[in-house]
């Protein structure tokens, strides 16, 4: 365990039955976090969100919040709570019992729940919005109930499990705002599901990956982006094209590789175990490649359009390349005003790249 | 004379056309079968109940001038009120402790059992797919003066002599209407138990409420409407009854449904049982409103 863990997941599994939903994983979130568990469904995000609030027994491992073992910890006892996935409102209560809820444990004179209870409604903005009942109320005031009978209780950790699932695209950008406002603005540490790579992206000081029970990689929203570690990462988040090509040979912190489409190549590439003969992956981000209409000098791989999708401040283009399996996938700001006839299928064009955009990636 | 043969068919399709527009129409016709049946079958009844209620027996026929009399009788003499007030006694507890014993089974089946649940409800109710006398008259053969538990308390030397309270008393009556209406208590438990979103019951836990705690303050409040149309399925049709006071209750057990049933049979005053029917009818209705009023009260202060 590090000294800067405040959550610390040691080799943690959960099997049910023989099916084994997480397998050992080991993780720690730094105080005051904002961390996301990034994953398509059925990968263990939830499973293991659920075992930091206790709702599901670890099957082997060991959660430590703050230091203190967690197996033997009650749910009702932890120092965290949860934003539900459906928000979980109590339909009977209206808004000011909702949130004040869990202040009964806490035995406190009345009025200063009352003040309490205010201060949240502040805090979300729904001042005045105490006496309304639950039904009453639109999916993106019911997180706001949600996060704040959470927060009132002042818990060392956030769970929030998938939050903005339910919510339409303009609130749910409003409410990602407003999560990163409430998370600086109290400093607590803030463990997030989700399964939009974008959303993650948006909010996350740090991302883990997960896939099949398992975390395939651990980083910030940029590391991720720009230097992802296995070919699953580099297609989950984001766009990604693949070149498939084989190492020919090894320099000092350069490789040779023969690439589909291509041809030879010369890649800088830091601390691989790469050697000759072995087949690897070359990704390269559709924003990263530049189009030209005329053959430039140096490297270039010439293709014509196939494909173009206009999309107002961007367009994607897919370039179909001799020699390659797939189409390449390119998209480009629209800086200068759009030409109908740039859009052609059939037209020549050339692609580069930065060379420090490539990336390689085992097989 | 040319223009009446064209006349009907233009009517009948404004007709048509009027009747497919008005959803109000359509419904009273989809319903009209059923509102034949309440008419004729209740309403009509119920009135014919009302005016009978305010004759007067003469012989073997009636004096239909309208009178109170029957319900003057009724306040007054001593032996409607007693009875009235033990029917409400006996079948008060009985819907208790039907309640009281079908709550955790409901609650079993809606929150640990998963797979198969309606098999479990099936066969929970299995034993009221016999008839209702055939299992009055078994508990009678349990709690007889040489029924199954006097014999076993006997033979296991726990007793001395037979407990005679179990059989011919109210105790008897209020036992054997517990079990015989389970299976009403049963389903609408489980139907508002098993509709509770079970990430509430997370949600609580969450916020710090212990098994308790929790079901005070969120199961037990959302299966609330389930608690009261139990309750009122149960007291409503076991107050009136007279089947099981007759056969288990004793001179002790007896219930103003015996009191109405004699009115209509051997005594032959059927205005005086109408009355009597009406009475019961005024207060279940008068006590539902308040047991209603209390629950509303118990689930605001619950929260």
């Amino acid at each position: 365990m590090t000294d800067d863990a405040f959550i610390s997941i040691r080799n943690v599994g959960k099997s049910y039955g023989s099916f084994r939903a997480i397998e050992e994983i080991s993780l720690d979130i730094a105080h005051g976090e904002f961390f996301s568990l990034l994953g398509a469904s059925g990968c263990g995000k939830t499973t293991l969100l659920r075992m930091l609030a206790g709702f599901e027994s670890v099957s082997s491992g060991e959660i430590y919040i703050d230091g203190q073992p967690m197996s033997d910890v009650p749910p009702f006892q932890r120092p965290v709570n949860m934003v539900f996935q459906n928000y979980a409102i109590f339909p009977h209560l209206n808004v000011a019992q909702n949130i004040g809820y869990g202040l009964r444990k806490l035995k406190l004179p009345r009025a200063d729940q009352d003040r309490m209870i205010d201060e949240m409604l502040e805090l979300v903005q729904l001042t005045g919005y105490g006496k309304r009942r639950a039904h009453e109320l639109s999916g993106g005031q019911r997180q706001r109930i949600a996060l704040a009978r959470a927060l009132i209780l002042k818990p060392k950790v956030l769970l929030l499990d998938e939050p903005l699932g339910a919510l339409d695209k303009q609130l749910r950008e409003q409410m990602q705002m407003e999560l990163r406002r409430l998370q600086r603005a109290i400093g607590i540490t803030f463990v997030f599901v989700t399964h939009d790579q974008e959303e993650a992206l948006t909010l996350s000081d740090r991302i883990a990956v997960m896939s099949g029970g398992e975390v395939l990689q651990v980083d910030s929203p940029s590391g991720l982006y720009e230097a992802p570690k296995t070919r699953d990462v580099a297609s989950f988040i984001g766009n990604m094209n693949f070149l498939d090509a084989q190492v020919t040979g090894r320099v000092n912190g350069h490789a040779y590789l023969d690439v589909q489409g291509i041809g030879k190549m010369d890649i800088p590439v830091k601390g691989t175990t790469l050697t000759e003969g072995d087949k690897v992956s070359v990704a390269i981000r559709p924003e990263k490649l530049i189009l030209h209409d005329t053959a430039p000098a140096g490297d270039a791989i010439a293709g014509e359009i196939e494909l173009t999708t206009y999309l107002g401040e961007r367009s994607h283009y897919h370039v179909r390349v001799p020699g390659c399996d797939v189409p390449m996938a390119i998209s480009s700001q629209n800086s200068h005003m759009h030409d109908p006839d740039e859009a052609k299928t059939g037209r020549p064009v050339w692609l580069t790249w930065p060379n420090d955009a490539l990336i390689v990636l085992e097989r | 004379m040319v223009s009446v043969p064209d006349a009907a068919p233009v009517r009948r399709n404004r007709l048509t056309a009027w009747f497919r527009r008005s959803e109000a129409a359509q419904g009273y016709a989809l319903m009209s079968p059923t509102l034949v049946v309440l008419v004729v079958g209740i309403a009509v009844p119920l009135l014919i109940l009302i005016a009978m209620s305010m004759w007067t027996r003469d012989g073997f026929g009636f004096d239909m001038t309208p009178t109170f009399a029957n319900y003057e009788r009724a306040a007054t003499e001593p032996i409607f009120g007693t009875l009235l007030t033990r029917s409400f006694f006996v079948s008060g507890l009985a819907t208790f402790f039907t309640v009281l014993l079908c709550y955790p089974m409901a609650y079993y089946v809606a929150f640990h059992v998963h797979r198969n649940k309606m098999l479990w409800i099936v066969l929970m109710t299995l034993p009221f797919w016999t008839s209702y006398l055939l299992r009055v008259f078994a508990w009678r053969v349990i709690l007889g003066y040489e029924g199954v538990i006097n014999s076993a308390f006997l033979t296991a030397g726990w007793i001395e002599a037979p407990l005679e309270f179990l059989l011919y008393s109210q105790t008897a009556v209020i036992i054997t209407l517990a079990h015989a209406w389970a299976a009403f208590a049963i389903l609408p438990l489980y139907v508002s138990l098993e509709k509770i979103d079970k990430s509430l019951l997370e949600a609580a836990t969450d916020l710090g409420d212990g098994p308790f705690t929790r079901f005070m303050r969120i199961t037990l409040p959302l299966s609330m409407p389930g608690v009261i149309s139990a309750c009122f399925l149960i007291f409503i049709p076991t107050t009136g009854d007279y089947i099981t006071p007759a056969l288990l209750g004793g001179p002790d057990g007896v219930m103003i449904g015996n009191l109405i049933q004699l009115q209509f049979g051997p005594v032959n005053n059927w205005p005086m049982g109408s009355a009597l029917s009406i009475v019961l009818m005024a207060w279940i209705a008068a006590l539902a409103l308040v047991f209603l009023f209390l629950t509303r009260k118990a689930k605001d202060q619950l929260a």
